[in-house]
């Protein structure tokens, strides 16, 4: 599949939360609505459509993107991770420890988009000052108010790999 | 309307009075109800928009049941099932929902202790509830999961059973963790946006591109011939789209808007003189309140000025979504409504059908901050679904009819006049305001309120925006009426009767312009005076509750031992929310570089009894952040005909990097009632940053955002 055949569904393979995944659809469509509506991965959310909001967010290849104007045909072959593949209840990830530690949120919607963010910062940057922090989260959009709490988070989580 | 709001109407009858959304919901099986498992159901109709209320509420049912929070499950509010308590706004909840099922809760535990009794052969009185178990004394036992049998709450609440004292209590008071937030974290489905029924279309709808555009032509082919559409529905200028799949629904989208004609007529106001044009508009004059000889006769000097704020929008950072499912002439509902019933009453008017055919459901959305695109969103999605063959349809919202079409925080002109002696003391005070109405919610007029009611084919006329009554805090008059000891004043607000733009609750209401231009004046008089700000409030504050909350944030913040320094500044804002609910005063510390930084805000809160005092702290927090973002960067951008800010890139709002630190102290008051918290901070963190900007420029930025430009306007 390629750019340039956008216009018919063909069934491609994505490799999503470390397993590989049948999809069929065409090749232009927005990652964002194959992970949620073929593949029922909710974390993702939908926020503006423009790569703006950060609401989307996901690991491509350790780079965070906005799913929403990612094209289906740009991730074929890359790895993707959503905010579901970083942890779960049973397993979770430092960063989803540290944001319910620090009670850091308020309506929840541009979280797993900022874990994305925060987690390519923290994969590249281990030990991040408070100001890496904020800069890594500057294209993250939070309506709620809760993002002071989500940079001492973010702080949180780094110190607890640390001490690993 | 909340319950407030229907008291104030009139709709509490001739019945006894019970506490909070008891009043009107009488029956005690409406709220909760005990399984054999162990489990106890609650119900509330206060719904979550990211507010943490289902952790307050289930904790306060805890608490008076004597079991685990883990115990208690907090059912979604439905029309279906759920206690009819209005509309979640209004920083109400606590006090309406929470007052119910304190109560609620306290009576079922002895109904279920008099059971026990029965069946132990033993005084209800010798008998405790440990952990939902009933325990006598000499060791004989029951529980709730024994006895569970609903028919003991199929009876009329008395509220005869005294809740705790707060001395009692173990569950409320303390930061409990929010029960919602790890489902959020680990991005579990949780948003009516993540719901998916069996057999789900996909729709969008094609909205004008202006408020008064109507549909002059539509060609449908291009649309049409995508494979995968389902349906194309016109009715009037309601234009939507189904499909199978949510990325042919947008591609279908983009061929209709380029098959769209418009008529379009310039009937937006002049976005650079608002202030003006409000002033200048029809309006419905009332005297909100009045007190003394409102204007002095000797008086050596009157002090004046003008504030405004601009149109604001909601920017929740989903747009609105809602699913519809039609079933033999019923309607079933999903959405992110504030106010389930009120919904189901304008359906019930756009679809002429009987109310009781329509089930709406609340499912939670991102957070909601007044009366946004959600109820829109519903009747969009029930039109659609119309030509679904009995599917269900999710109908989502694109980011610029978010930030266009959802109803705005009204543009407000406050102009204040004081009459002061030749020692500059205050003689008399006058308040005059001009706005919109601020509230346009469903289910109050008699023509339904939502967005495409006024868009079909048989269109309904849109009702204006009305402020509600005084009694329930009142709408752009809210805050209207200082805090402060003076001698005489007068209150009037002019109503406009014309509406542009369409206007309705954005969180605080009036109270954020009222309390911006109030605090304002008041540190022009002190200015005026060279008094300090905080020692000329004081004296003019005889309200000990607001006395101890502007004397907690100066001490937190150190304000006696501010050093001044170059194009840095501390300001001093303070308000009693609605005049009858939390106490907030806020400091706020900026710098004025190309921009204004807002360093810190220091905010002390007398909430009275705080049921998660983590949760008021959040809810502050997230207040005064917003509060910074309208002050500083926000207003709806439009020319004579369209809305030009339908996008982040042009209704920017503060980024991670802006935010300023925030630090917030709640005062202890557990013997007092509680008030919710939601809205306290927002009218005194603007006035807090303006008195910064006057401490650190010396200039007096009246009309709102404060941006470079504008304190460069007001330097000229």
């Amino acid at each position: 599949m390629s750019a340039r055949s956008a216009g018919a569904a063909a069934t491609v393979r994505l490799d999503v939360n470390g397993a590989e995944h049948e999809v069929s659809a065409a090749a232009d469509t927005p990652l964002l609505y194959v992970l949620r509506n073929q593949l029922g991965l909710k974390a993702a959310h939908f926020g503006c459509g423009s790569g703006e909001c950060g609401a989307c967010r996901v690991l491509i290849d350790g780079q965070a993107v906005a799913s929403c104007d990612t094209p289906l045909w740009a991730a074929l072959g890359k790895r993707i991770t959503t905010a579901e593949g970083l942890g779960d209840a049973a397993h979770p990830h430092p960063l989803q420890s540290a944001l319910i530690a620090e009670q850091a949120g308020q309506c929840g919607y541009c979280l797993p988009g900022i874990l994305v963010s925060a987690a390519a910062l923290l994969a590249r940057k281990p030990q991040p000052a408070e100001s890496d922090v904020r800069a890594a989260l500057e294209q993250n959009l939070c309506r709620c108010g809760s993002h002071n709490r989500i940079v001492r988070a973010v702080l949180r989580a780094a110190q607890a790999v640390s001490r690993r | 309307m909340n319950l407030a709001y229907r008291l104030a109407a009139g709709g509490a009858g001739d019945l006894p009075r019970l506490p909070g959304s008891l009043h009107l919901n009488r029956r005690l099986s409406q709220w909760l109800r005990f399984l054999p498992d162990g489990t106890i159901e609650v119900r509330s109709g206060k719904v979550e928009i990211g507010q943490g209320i289902t952790t307050a509420l289930a904790q306060i049912a805890a608490e008076e049941l004597d079991v685990p929070i883990a115990r208690i499950r907090m059912l979604p509010a439905s029309t279906a099932a759920s206690p009819n308590e209005g509309v979640t706004s209004g920083s109400l909840s606590t006090q309406e929902s929470g007052s119910a099922l304190r109560y609620a809760c306290a009576e079922a535990r002895a109904i279920y202790l008099e059971a026990a009794a029965a069946r132990l052969g033993l005084p209800a009185a010798s008998l405790t509830v440990v952990d939902g178990e009933i325990v006598a004394a000499g060791g004989a036992r029951s529980s709730y999961a024994e006895l569970a049998d609903d028919a003991l709450l199929e009876r009329e609440a008395r509220a005869n059973v005294p809740p705790k004292e707060s001395s009692q209590h173990r569950i409320v008071g303390t930061a409990l963790a929010r029960l919602d937030l790890p489902h959020k974290v680990y991005g579990e489905p949780r948003f009516v946006h993540d719901l998916e029924l069996p057999g789900m279309l996909h729709a969008r709808v094609l909205r004008p591109p202006s408020p008064a555009a109507t549909l002059a032509s539509l060609d449908e082919t291009a649309a049409r011939a995508l494979p995968g559409v389902v349906a194309v529905v016109r009715d009037g200028s309601f234009v939507g789209v189904l499909a199978g799949h949510e990325e042919i629904a947008v591609k279908a989208l983009t061929a209709l808007q380029q098959g769209a004609v418009w008529h379009e007529a310039e009937t937006l106001p002049d976005a650079s003189a608002l202030g003006d044009w409000l002033k200048a508009q029809p309006a419905e004059t009332t005297i909100v309140d009045e007190r003394g000889v409102s204007s002095a006769a000797g008086a050596a000097h009157t002090h004046r000025a003008r504030y405004t704020r601009p149109y604001l929008a909601h920017a929740s950072i989903a747009p609105s979504c809602a699913l519809g499912q039609w079933h033999d002439g019923h309607l079933h509902v999903w959405s992110h409504s504030q106010g389930i019933y009120n919904l189901r009453a304008d359906l019930a008017l756009a679809l002429a059908l009987p109310p009781e055919n329509i089930v709406v459901e609340h499912v939670e959305g991102a957070g909601c901050y007044g009366h946004n695109g959600a109820d829109d969103a519903a009747l969009d999605a029930a039109l659609l679904a119309r030509a679904a063959a009995g599917r269900p349809v999710r109908l989502q919202w694109s980011r610029a009819d978010e930030l266009s079409w959802a109803p705005f925080g009204p543009a407000m002109a406050v102009e204040i006049e004081a009459d002061l002696d030749a020692a500059g003391a205050i003689l008399a005070w006058r308040h005059e305001l001009w706005s919109n109405g601020h509230s346009s919610r469903p289910g109050r007029a008699k023509t339904p309120a939502l967005l495409a009611a006024s868009q079909l084919g048989q269109a309904f006329e849109r009702p204006l925006a009305i402020n509600p009554p005084l009694a329930a805090g009142g709408g752009a008059e809210r805050n209207a009426i200082p805090g402060y000891a003076l001698p005489a004043w007068r209150i009037v607000n002019h109503r406009l009767l014309a509406m542009p733009l369409r206007t309705s609750a954005l969180r605080s209401l009036g109270a954020f312009t009222n309390v911006f231009a109030i605090e304002s004046f008041v540190d022009e008089l002190a200015a005026g005076r060279g008094e300090d700000p905080l020692a000329l409030r004081l004296r003019l504050l005889s309200d000990p509750r607001a006395r101890a909350v502007l004397e907690a944030a100066a001490k937190r913040a150190n304000w006696a031992a501010w050093e001044k320094r170059e194009g840095r500044g501390h300001g001093i804002g303070i308000a009693r929310y609605k005049g009858a609910g939390a106490w907030c005063a806020v400091v706020a510390e900026i710098e004025a570089g190309r921009d204004i930084r807002v360093e810190r805000l220091v905010i002390a809160v007398d909430v009275g009894l705080a049921i998660n005092p983590d949760g008021v702290a959040n809810q502050i927090e997230g207040g005064a952040i917003q509060a910074t973002s309208w002050t500083l960067k926000e207003q709806v951008r439009f020319d004579r005909t369209r809305i030009t800010s339908d996008g982040w890139e042009h209704y920017p709002i503060l980024r991670f990097s802006e935010v300023p630190r925030v630090e917030v102290e709640i005062l202890p008051q557990p013997r007092q009632p509680s008030l919710g918290a939601g809205e306290a901070a927002q009218g005194p963190t603007a006035a807090a940053i303006a008195n910064a900007v006057f401490d650190a420029l010396g200039v007096r930025v009246r009309d709102l955002p404060i941006t470079a430009e504008r304190i460069v306007a007001t330097v000229n």
